[in-house]
C-alpha cells in the first residue's frame, strides 16, 4: 500500500506521460503478482463494489476530526473529492502500516457482509494506521471514482514495459470480464491462451474528430464515409453458439440487449461485429432519448423491446470464422461484412451503408442534412487502414455537425470536483420569459482556466444568497451554450431537455439583456426535436 | 456604540478617529502589515511597525506621511490605548489592540500561529472581542510543520540539481519569498531571485533584517549559471517567457491552497508545498482560544462556516464583510487584488 500510495502521488506531481509510464513500470517491477493486478484492475476501471456506504464514511470522518457533520460536508464541498476530504479530516497518527495493496482491498472486500460495528472498526483502524496520501488511496478503493491521470493505454504501454508483452496483445488479453478475485497475473497476463475466454472482445479502435478541412484528407477514393449513428457503439460476439454483446467502456450488456440473441442461430460461429446498437422503426433510427430508457435497466420488459426495438447498424468485422480480420485493410473486411449480411440476414442486424460521394464538396452536403437523419454527422474511414487499437490519428476520423447554440445567463453557480476543487465553476443557466429567467440547463465545461478564475470571483463578489453549495448570483454573465440535441422533456421545469450542454464561450461582447428568450429555445426544439 | 465599526472605508475607531487598514481614503491609519490589501495607497497619514515601513514605501511610495510604531509600544490617542503585537504573519506585521475605559479589541489582520523564523512570532493578546480572518477556516487545512515541507522542498530541490534541473519555486515576493530563503538549505546551491522578490529582500535587508544572500537574475544571468541552483519568483512569472528561458527546470508552488490535490492539479506546475503565512485550522481555533474572547468578528476566508463553527463550540461570532484578500489562489487576483472581496 505504501507503495502504491507513492506511486499514486508520484503520477500526480508530473504531467509527462513518459514519466508516468516509467513510475508506473517500476511499481510492477517492485510489486508482487496480486498487487500488480489489483493496480491493473483498478486503472482500467475494475474496482471492488463498494462495501461501506458513503453516508457513513462520512459520519464517522467527522467523529475522528470532532466536528460536526455539516462542517465536514462543506469541507467536503470545497475539497470536491469525498476521499480527500476524509483523508485530511482525519487526524495523523503515530502508528504505522506496512500491508501489500491486496491485503487492503481483500479487507475491504470481506467487509461486505460484515456489521456497521465490525465494519466501523475495521476502517477507522486502517485510517489511524496511514498516513494522508494511504489514507486518501484507501479511501478511493472504497469509494471508487478513481482518476490516477494514466488511461488504460498507458497502463497498457507501462505494462508491456514490464512484462515485454507487445502493447496491443495486452490489450486484447486485458478485455473482458475478469476481476483480481477470479484470476491471477499468470493467468491473464502471461500465459498466452488459444481458446481464451470465448466472451472476449477486441479492443475498439477510435476515431479523432477532424480537426482541419475535410479535402486536406487527399483523394476522396481513398475513402470510405458513412453516417455517423447516436447510439452507443457495441461489440457483438457471437462464439460457439453463444451471443455477448460488450459496450465500448468494455461493459458486458448482452442482457440489456435480448434481441441479439438470434444472431446465435443466423449467423456462422465466430462472428465478431463492431457496430452501433441503436432503436430503429422502419428503417429509421430513433432519437438518444429512447436508447438511454433502455440503457438505463439491467432487464428488460415486453413494453419496452417493442417500443424501442434495438438493432445493430454494424460497420466492421473484427472476426470471421474464428479467425482475427484486424490486420486486413478496410477495404476487404468492408466486403466480407456485406456478404456476410448478405448471406445471413437476420432481423436487427443492419450494414451501415456506404454514403456515395467523388468530390469532397459532396460530404459536405450530407453532413449538412445529419441532424434530420437523426445523425451526429459522418465518419471518414481510409479503405487501406487496419483495424487499430484504442484512439489513433490517421485513418479514422469523426465529422460531426456544428452544435445548436443558444446565448444564456448565468443564475446559479456550484463549487466543482477534481481540478476544479473550491472554484465556483458549475453553472445553471437560464434565458428570458418576460422579465423572468427561466433556468433550462446546467454546464460546467467549456471555459479555459483563466476564465475559469474570472468567473469564480465574479461568483464570490455577486453572490446573492446560498443553498449549501449553491449560490444564486446577480444575473449579469452571458455565455453561449452549445448542445447536441434537443428534446421535450415533462421531468425539466423548462420543458426542454439538452444533449452533452456545454460552454461554447463567454460571450462579454453581450448585455444579459441580450440573451436569447425562452421563446427562442422553444423554436429550437420544433425545428430539431425528435 | 462598538469601539471599533465596520464602515465604508474600514474598521474604524470613532473614540480615536482612527482607521485599521482602510480600503478608501482616510486621514489617519494604522496598518497591520505591508501586503497590498491591508496597506492600500492614499492615506493621509500612516502609522505601521517600523519593519513595514521600508515596503510600504516601495510600493506605496517615499513621499507617505508614516510614523513608526514598535510592538507593544504604548499611544494614546484621546483616552483610547492603542499598541501593535507581533502576528507572525510576516516580517512587521502586527495585530492592533485597542482599549477604551476597560474593553478591549483586537485586530489581528493576517496571522500564523507557528514561528517561521523570519517573522517576529505570534503571541496572543486578551481582549474581548477579536477581530480575525479565516482564510483557511476549514478543518481541511492542517499545515505540516515547516521543517517538514522544507526538508521536501530540499529533497526535491537536490533531485532536480542531480538530474541538470533548475528549480523555481514561487511564493509572494513579500514574506512567503523571504521565508524560503531563509529556510532551505544553502548547502545544496545557490538562491536567485526574481526582481520583484529581491526588491522586497532588499529593502527587508536595508531595515535591518538579515537574509540569506541572494543573487538578482539579470539579463546577462545564464542558463548555465542557474543550473541546478534555486529560483524565488512571484507566483505571476510561472509559466511566461521570463521562466521558460531557464529551461529545463522544476517548478514548484509554495501556497496554503496546495493542501488540496484539485488546485495542485489545477496549477500546472511539478510540485505544490501547503506552506501558508496564514493560521490553519487548529491555528485560528488555538489563537482565538488564547485571546479569551467572547466575541469574534471573522472578516476574510471561510467567514460564514467559521463564524457558524465558533457559535456551536459557544463563541459569539459574526461575519463583516471587508475588502481583505488573505492568501490568493490566484496570481492575477494577487496583483489587481484590491477590488476583490472574498466573502
Amino acid at each position: 500500500m505504501k507503495d502504491f500510495a507513492a506511486l499514486f502521488t508520484a503520477l500526480d506531481q508530473t504531467n509527462s506521460t513518459l514519466k508516468k509510464v516509467d513510475a508506473l513500470a517500476k511499481y510492477f517491477d517492485r510489486s508482487n503478482d496480486q498487487d500488480k493486478l489489483w493496480a491493473i484492475a483498478i486503472l482500467s476501471h475494475r474496482r471492488p463494489k463498494r462495501t461501506v456506504k458513503t453516508t457513513l464514511l462520512r459520519e464517522w470522518a467527522a467523529e475522528e476530526g470532532e466536528i460536526p457533520l455539516w462542517l465536514f460536508e462543506e469541507a467536503y464541498h470545497t475539497v470536491g473529492d469525498l476521499a480527500e476530504a476524509i483523508a485530511l479530516v482525519v487526524p495523523e497518527s503515530s502508528e504505522q502500516q506496512n500491508e501489500s495493496l491486496s491485503y487492503w482491498i481483500d479487507l475491504i472486500i470481506s467487509l461486505g457482509k460484515e456489521e456497521e460495528e465490525t465494519k466501523k472498526t475495521a476502517i477507522l483502524a486502517a485510517w489511524h494506521q496511514m498516513d494522508a496520501a494511504e489514507r486518501f488511496v484507501f479511501n478511493k478503493l472504497i469509494t471508487g471514482g478513481f482518476r490516477m491521470g494514466l488511461s488504460q493505454k498507458l497502463m497498457t504501454r507501462a505494462l508491456a514495459k514490464h512484462t515485454g508483452i507487445e502493447e496491443s496483445e495486452l490489450a486484447h488479453r486485458l478485455m473482458g470480464d475478469w476481476s483480481p478475485q477470479t484470476t491471477t497475473f499468470n493467468e491473464l497476463i502471461l500465459t498466452k491462451d488459444e481458446k481464451a475466454d470465448l466472451s472476449k472482445p477486441y479492443p475498439f479502435y477510435l476515431a479523432y474528430a477532424l480537426d482541419g478541412e475535410v479535402s486536406d484528407l487527399g483523394q476522396p477514393n481513398d475513402w470510405f464515409a458513412e453516417r455517423k449513428w447516436d447510439g452507443i457503439r457495441g461489440q457483438v460476439i457471437v462464439r460457439d453458439g453463444q451471443v455477448f454483446v460488450w459496450s465500448r467502456g468494455e461493459e458486458l450488456v448482452t442482457d440489456r440487449f435480448p434481441e441479439f440473441q438470434s444472431f446465435a442461430e443466423a449467423l456462422p460461429h465466430g462472428t465478431v461485429l463492431d457496430g452501433e446498437i441503436i432503436p430503429v422503426v422502419d428503417g429509421i433510427p430513433l432519437a438518444f432519448g429512447l436508447l438511454q430508457r433502455r440503457i438505463g435497466r439491467k432487464t428488460v420488459g415486453k413494453k419496452l423491446l417493442t417500443e424501442i426495438p434495438i438493432h445493430l447498424i454494424a460497420y466492421d468485422l473484427l472476426e470471421y470464422d474464428g479467425k482475427d480480420l484486424r490486420g486486413l485493410p478496410h477495404l476487404e473486411r468492408r466486403a466480407m461484412l456485406e456478404k456476410l449480411v448478405r448471406n445471413h440476414p437476420v432481423d436487427r442486424l443492419l450494414l451501415s451503408d456506404l454514403v456515395a460521394f467523388t468530390e469532397w464538396k459532396e460530404l459536405t452536403e450530407v453532413r449538412s442534412d445529419s441532424r434530420a437523419n437523426h445523425c451526429e454527422g459522418l465518419m471518414i474511414k481510409r479503405k487501406s487502414a487496419t483495424y487499430q487499437v484504442g484512439r489513433k490519428k490517421g485513418d479514422w476520423w469523426k465529422w460531426k455537425v456544428d452544435p445548436l447554440v443558444i446565448d444564456a445567463v448565468m443564475i446559479y453557480a456550484q463549487r466543482g470536483h477534481g481540478r476544479r476543487a473550491n472554484m465556483y465553476t458549475d453553472f445553471t443557466f437560464a434565458v428570458w420569459k418576460g422579465e423572468q429567467l427561466v433556468p433550462f440547463a446546467k454546464a460546467y465545461s467549456g471555459l479555459t482556466d483563466a476564465e475559469m478564475r474570472e468567473v469564480d470571483a465574479f461568483v464570490k463578489k455577486n453572490t446573492i444568497e446560498r443553498f449549501g453549495p449553491v449560490r444564486s448570483v446577480h444575473s449579469e454573465l452571458v455565455f453561449e451554450i452549445a448542445f447536441e440535441g434537443i428534446n421535450a422533456s415533462s421531468r425539466h421545469k423548462s420543458g426542454v431537455a439538452l444533449r452533452f450542454p456545454r460552454i461554447n464561450r463567454w460571450r462579454k461582447d453581450k448585455p444579459k439583456e441580450e440573451a436569447n428568450t425562452y421563446k427562442d429555445l422553444i423554436q429550437l426544439l420544433e425545428n430539431y426535436g425528435q | 456604540m462598538p469601539l471599533l465599526e465596520f464602515t465604508p472605508s474600514g474598521i474604524y475607531c470613532r473614540q480615536a478617529d482612527i482607521y485599521i487598514d482602510p480600503w478608501r481614503k482616510v486621514n489617519k491609519a494604522i496598518i497591520t502589515h505591508a501586503h497590498s490589501d491591508h496597506s492600500r495607497w492614499g492615506m493621509k497619514h500612516y502609522l505601521a511597525h517600523p519593519m513595514s515601513i521600508p515596503v510600504m514605501k516601495l510600493r506605496l511610495g517615499n513621499d507617505i506621511s508614516v510614523q513608526p510604531v514598535e510592538y507593544n509600544q504604548k499611544l494614546n490617542i484621546n483616552g483610547v490605548e492603542i499598541s501593535l503585537h507581533p502576528a507572525g504573519h510576516i516580517p512587521g506585521s502586527a495585530q492592533v489592540r485597542v482599549s477604551y475605559k476597560g474593553e478591549t479589541w483586537v485586530a489581528s489582520g493576517d496571522y500564523k500561529v507557528e514561528d517561521d523564523g523570519l517573522s517576529t512570532a505570534f503571541e496572543p493578546v486578551k481582549c474581548h472581542t477579536f477581530i480575525t480572518e479565516c482564510t483557511f477556516g476549514l478543518p481541511i487545512y492542517k499545515w505540516k510543520p515547516q521543517s517538514e515541507i522544507f526538508r521536501e522542498m530540499n529533497n526535491w530541490w537536490k533531485a532536480n540539481q542531480e538530474n541538470g534541473l533548475t528549480t523555481i519555486v514561487t511564493a509572494y515576493s513579500l514574506g512567503k519569498a523571504q521565508r524560503i530563503l531563509q529556510n532551505v538549505d544553502t548547502n545544496i546551491g545557490k538562491i536567485y531571485t526574481h526582481g520583484a522578490v529581491e526588491n522586497t529582500n532588499e529593502v527587508l535587508r536595508k531595515a535591518g533584517l538579515d537574509l540569506t544572500e541572494t543573487s538578482l537574475i539579470t539579463r546577462d544571468t545564464t542558463k548555465k549559471e542557474l543550473q541546478g541552483n534555486l529560483i524565488i519568483a512571484p507566483p505571476s512569472a510561472l509559466n511566461t517567457p521570463w521562466a521558460n528561458r531557464f529551461k529545463p527546470i522544476s517548478d514548484g508552488i509554495a501556497s496554503g491552497w496546495m493542501m488540496l490535490r484539485g488546485t495542485r492539479r489545477r496549477r500546472a506546475a511539478d510540485r505544490g508545498f501547503a506552506l501558508s503565512d496564514h493560521a490553519d485550522w487548529p491555528g485560528l481555533l488555538q489563537a482565538i482560544k488564547a485571546t479569551g474572547a467572547q466575541n469574534v468578528i471573522t472578516t476574510h476566508g471561510y467567514t460564514s462556516v467559521f463564524s457558524k463553527y465558533l457559535n456551536e463550540i459557544g463563541i459569539n461570532s459574526v461575519e463583516e464583510k471587508t475588502l481583505f484578500i488573505g492568501e490568493s489562489i490566484d496570481t492575477a487576483e494577487e496583483e489587481k487584488g484590491k477590488e476583490e472581496a472574498v466573502s
